[in-house]
């Protein structure tokens, strides 16, 4: 299976690179570490009044979000190494040589996920010390979410990275995106507390569902159809992502 | 053999101002074991030729044969079997990573061209010793000399043992001697292996001194081609510039007719002949000035460069992009004498 070892021959090396500026876990998880400590403690305390409700503890609420905030913020800005790597000249030697093409695209993503997932854990063990309670499973469960989500705007990241070739669009792209997806996913405080068109509007953020869903699982509810919503619109984001991005590697012209 | 045998290349980009036409039907053969120099200004289609040689680029008309695989049929063959070395200067560099070790990149190199783990070290190891980068295995690569880093980035090109390697501006940006010791290691790649290398270039010195044969592309269409001395020879003639004790005119009315000088001029006190085979005209012309009684103060022979077979061919020159400098007059301002 030449793809899957392609994939892992590109993320070895991009792991490598990673591995040798670790810096970049740790700075990626300082704002969510930083919404943990400042705004954890209100949030539980608004929490406390029972007018978000939907979770065993205020922290079992409040992690998902952070969670899917880091994946947004950490996922979404990866475009930036391909433009890089563009500009010196790798991305067309690597197209010169018979690996394929979507393993350039598939071994990056997989790096991404690897990192998201480390940054994760390492979120969740500084969850646990601010009283965090939460299932294995539920905390398993929310892992598969966050290297979904991973994939998708990691995919779509590297997608917009090497059509435009230019951080100058990529960036602004990116927040353009992020920014929306994220206030209208009820991250911070849940969307069912807003007005009535707020929450018409926030059916579109397809983070909404993914978000619910996790924290469902955080409260240790597996079934039912807010679970089932929440990895419909996770794998089927990802599946569109992937294509589209992959369309965009597969590309003869590049 | 042919090991790259085009028909009709062409490649027509989308413009805002309309269909730009970059290539226009490109004709080319390269035998095994040649180095062919691909010589034109900026912009002049090189590049996208060489995109569309090398699987980059999609022709969009045309067909090739490049190293036994159809290029439009089975690009992954042609990737298989060719080596690229992109060029080094412009929106992209020459392929490698900086924060890169130099050994990584070789072993990397070779494992996406699909070699056994143990067998990409070894080749990696081989290249390092061939290419001069001893010692440097362990460096990343943006502590690199310009002069290391473009070895790496041809050695990179080389990991598979291709039987053709393409090299885009391969010297471009480097010092005069890390420019000469790459040449070296290009003619190597041929006397030792059998390498047949297709570069493209814009330093007339470099097609001069390295290539067997050049083909000169301008606005996309190929407009010469052949061994530097022979397209030297069919545009320009030899130059020979004489001064003499009496008056130039008296000497030009004496040589002017005579067989192999193509044109006569009078320049100050010089007189300034355009002359076919000048080295073996030469004792002719000065039996001539001899039997008029014209004394010979100084003359001076000069071989045209392939600047001027460029001027002649293109009606510009390249000049102003070459580390050579000029060892005669354009043949134009002769003429205009």
């Amino acid at each position: 299976m030449s793809f899957a070892r392609d994939t892992l021959l590109i993320f070895r090396r991009q792991l490598r690179l990673s591995l040798r500026n670790p810096a970049w876990v740790i700075i990626g998880l300082i704002q969510p570490l930083l919404y943990l400590a400042f705004f954890g403690p209100l949030f539980a305390k608004v929490f406390d009044t029972g007018l978000i409700g939907g979770a065993r503890n205020a922290y079992g609420y409040f992690v998902p979000g952070l969670l899917i905030m880091m994946g947004l913020f950490g996922a979404a800005f990866v475009g930036f190494t391909i433009i890089a790597d563009w500009r010196n000249g790798v991305i067309e030697r690597f197209r010169v040589t018979p690996v394929s093409r979507l393993a350039i695209l598939a071994g990056r993503v997989l790096r991404d996920v690897v990192t998201l997932l480390v940054q994760a854990l390492l979120l969740v063990l500084a969850g646990l010390a601010f009283g965090l309670r939460a299932p294995v499973i539920g905390v398993l469960i929310g892992f598969g979410f966050i290297a979904v989500v991973a994939v998708s705007l990691a995919a779509l990241s590297y997608m917009t990275g090497l059509l435009t070739k230019s951080e100058d669009v990529l960036a602004p792209a990116v927040n353009m995106v992020t920014v929306p997806l994220m206030l209208l996913s009820g991250i911070m405080l849940p969307l069912v507390i807003g007005p009535g068109w707020l929450q018409v509007v926030a059916r579109v953020s397809p983070f909404r569902y993914i978000i619910n869903a996790m924290r469902a699982a955080y409260a240790g509810h597996y079934g039912g159809s807010i679970m089932i919503e929440g990895i419909a619109v996770a794998v089927g984001l990802a599946a569109l992502c992937l294509w589209l991005a992959g369309r965009a590697f597969m590309r003869e012209n590049a | 053999m042919a090991i790259i045998e085009a028909r009709g290349l062409a490649r027509t980009f989308s413009s805002r101002r309309g269909p730009v036409e970059a290539v226009r039907g490109v004709d080319l053969d390269v035998e095994e074991g040649e180095i062919v120099g691909f010589l034109g200004p900026n912009g002049a289609g090189k590049t996208t030729t060489l995109r569309m040689l090398t699987t980059l680029l999609r022709p969009t008309a045309g067909t090739a044969t490049v190293a036994r695989a159809d290029l439009l049929r089975d690009p992954v063959g042609v990737r298989r079997r060719i080596g690229y070395v992109p060029q080094a200067i412009g929106t992209t560099a020459g392929g490698t990573d900086p924060s890169c070790l130099v050994a990584e990149e070789l072993r990397t190199q070779a494992e996406l061209y699909r070699l056994p783990r143990a067998e990409a070290v070894r080749r990696a190891a081989l290249l390092i010793g061939q290419l001069e980068l001893g010692g440097l295995e362990q460096r990343m690569v943006k502590t690199l000399s310009g002069g290391q880093r473009r070895r790496l980035e041809i050695a990179l090109g080389l990991v598979h043992s291709p039987r053709l390697l393409f090299l885009d501006e391969p010297t471009t940006g480097l010092d005069p001697q890390s420019r000469s010791n790459l040449w070296d290691h290009i003619r190597g790649l041929r006397e030792k292996l059998g390498t047949t290398v297709f570069l493209t270039t814009h330093y007339l010195e470099e097609a001069d001194t390295l290539c067997d044969r050049v083909l000169v592309i301008d606005h996309g269409k190929i407009v010469a081609e052949g061994s530097p001395d022979a397209l030297k020879r069919r545009i320009s003639g030899d130059l020979v510039t004489l001064s003499v004790s009496a008056d130039p005119r008296t000497a030009k009315g004496v040589l002017a007719g005579r067989p192999g000088v193509r044109e006569a001029a009078v320049d100050g006190r010089a007189l300034r002949l355009t002359v076919e085979h000048g080295e073996e005209a030469l004792p002719g012309l000065l039996r001539a000035l001899d039997g008029a009684g014209i004394a010979l103060v100084s003359i001076q022979l000069a071989r045209p460069t392939l600047d001027d077979v460029f001027l002649t061919l293109t009606g510009r020159s390249l000049r102003d992009d070459s580390p050579a400098g000029p060892a005669a007059e354009p043949v134009g301002a002769a003429a205009a004498g």
